[in-house]
């Protein structure tokens, strides 16, 4: 499983990158992507709406089921990755470059702190395998 | 590893070998998928793909009364059924509702073989008993038997390799047993794919030989692993009725459409008069194909609603169907809302989401 040194994650398996301008590029990592499979189907919300984190932003759909997608910070929806609405699957092609989900002006910049180090989340991602779960 | 209480077949570490993802299915461990829900698909529409569906269940019916046995338990009507033809049937309660869809298999006079679906076979093999135990000797062999699917256009070249059986004279719905790749077995021109193929009975301990022959027979043809995922879009797209979805219990096989498949005129069988009845009335519910003209999958027991957001039905089967690229559902709705062409409303995660109701089946195979 790829999990760029660059970025924060949540234990819900979204990734977080901090970009120009304070803004947050969001997407899901290389392991959600994986564990859903194939992604036919994609939801996001408009720009300018406000999610806590935590909160649901938007969800995936596989071939076989919905997974939810959630804030990894709180803040407002600046952009969305249009380009998700025709080509899905770049969400398995490329969890952390073109599949990229919303991008977000964080309400509290302290939030990304709570975040997952790439190192944090490889450790985590271990303990989920031990538990054979996913 | 084991996952608690779930039982495994004998191809289980080839699988794994194979690059499996496995999931509890009906208290199996089974494939969901190998590289990919889609790819296995399309190679399946296009070329081939093989299948373990070792978890299916075969119980045989065996005796003098075997013929009279059968003709009670299912809905459809054996009596043209002749040695090595299949037959597709419904078994019905009394009340009509559905307690398995299953294959019959007439290996000779005396001798029928029901598969039957992995989540049912208890429950099948307790009731066969318990209606016809006295009539006949009711052995469950699943145990014993693997059962492998080939299915796609190119499963009779590939599996034509590994058998002399002569397989271009095979008919859809027949079987013959032979040797393949040097081993007894059954094979039946059947399948749950909506394209030709066929499937492979064998001994327990004889599949992943026989798997790893097929593989390699077909490598040049484009033949792929396929798992549970793809078996799940291609039946659906071919609207082939998911027991616990499209049919069950609460479900008769008339409000599925399968009504060629229910012989009211056969002299009596388990339902009969229940079915008579509703076939009477005509069936208050019936199952709808239809298509999403808003943007959203339906799924499984999703609601159905009309124009003013009264609920007339639920989602049996839905998803994003690969070979036509369009978000598709099955649906069981009031009888008035079954006609081409309705708008329904599909309940959507707490949104309102128009369809339209359209014919079925969803994917027809090119002759």
């Amino acid at each position: 499983m790829k999990v760029p040194e660059n970025l924060n994650y949540s234990k819900e398996h979204e990734w977080a990158e901090q970009r120009e301008g304070g803004v947050i590029r969001v997407g899901v990592t290389d392991y959600a992507q994986d564990a859903m499979g194939d992604v036919v189907f994609v939801e996001l919300p408009e720009t300018g709406q406000s999610f806590a984190a935590g909160e649901s932003f938007g969800s995936l759909e596989s071939v076989k089921a919905v997974s939810d997608c959630y804030m990894p910070v709180g803040g407002t929806v600046t952009a969305v990755n249009e380009a998700l609405l025709d080509a899905p699957e770049l969400v398995n092609k490329d969890p952390y470059g073109e599949g990229w989900l919303i991008e977000v002006e964080p309400s509290d910049e302290q939030e990304l702190e709570n975040l997952l180090s790439a190192e944090e989340y490889k450790q985590y991602l271990t303990t989920l395998k031990d538990e054979g779960g996913d | 590893m084991a996952k608690e209480g779930l039982k495994r077949t004998s191809l289980y570490e080839t699988h794994l070998k194979h690059g499996a993802k496995m999931v509890p299915f009906a208290g199996w461990e089974m494939p969901v998928q190998y590289c990919g829900i889609l790819e296995e698909h399309k190679a399946v529409r296009t070329a081939a793909g093989l299948f373990d569906v070792s978890h299916m269940g075969e119980i045989w019916l065996e005796g003098e009364r075997a013929a009279e046995a059968v003709q009670k338990l299912v809905t459809n009507d054996a009596t043209g059924l002749q040695d090595n033809r299949v037959m597709y049937s419904p078994m019905c309660y009394p009340d009509g509702g559905v307690v398995d869809d299953i294959l019959v298999y007439r290996a000779a006079d005396r001798r029928y073989l029901l598969v039957v679906n992995a989540g049912n076979r208890d429950k099948d093999l307790a009731w066969i008993k318990e209606q016809v135990g006295d009539l006949v000797d009711v052995t469950d062999r699943s145990a014993e038997t693997a059962l492998l699917a080939l299915q796609g256009p190119r499963a009779e070249d590939i599996l034509q390799k590994l058998t002399t059986l002569p397989l271009a004279g095979m008919r859809y719905y027949c079987f013959a047993a032979g040797k393949v790749n040097g081993t007894d077995a059954l094979v039946s021109r059947t399948g749950y794919t909506g394209e030709d193929g066929f499937e492979i009975f064998v001994a327990w301990e004889k599949a992943a030989e026989l798997w790893e022959a097929l593989l390699e027979a077909g490598a040049g043809a484009g033949l792929q692993p396929a798992g549970l995922g793809a078996r799940d879009t291609l039946r659906f797209e071919a609207c082939l009725p998911l027991y616990g979805q499209e049919l069950s219990e609460q479900i008769t096989p008339l409000e599925a459409g399968l009504e060629s498949f229910v012989k009211l005129d056969k002299p009596d069988f388990i339902g009969r008069e229940a079915l008579a009845g509703q076939h009477r009335q005509g069936p208050p519910r019936r199952l709808v194909g239809f298509e999403m003209l808003d943007r959203g999958i339906p799924r499984t027991g999703y609601p159905l609603r009309d124009e003013n957001g009264r609920q007339i039905g639920f989602v049996t089967s839905g998803t994003f169907a690969p070979t036509l690229q369009k978000n598709l559902g099955l649906g069981l709705v009031e009888t008035g809302y079954a006609r081409r062409g309705t708008i329904i409303v599909v309940e959507v995660r707490k949104k309102m989401l128009r369809a339209r109701v359209i014919p079925t089946p969803f994917y027809k195979r090119p002759k």
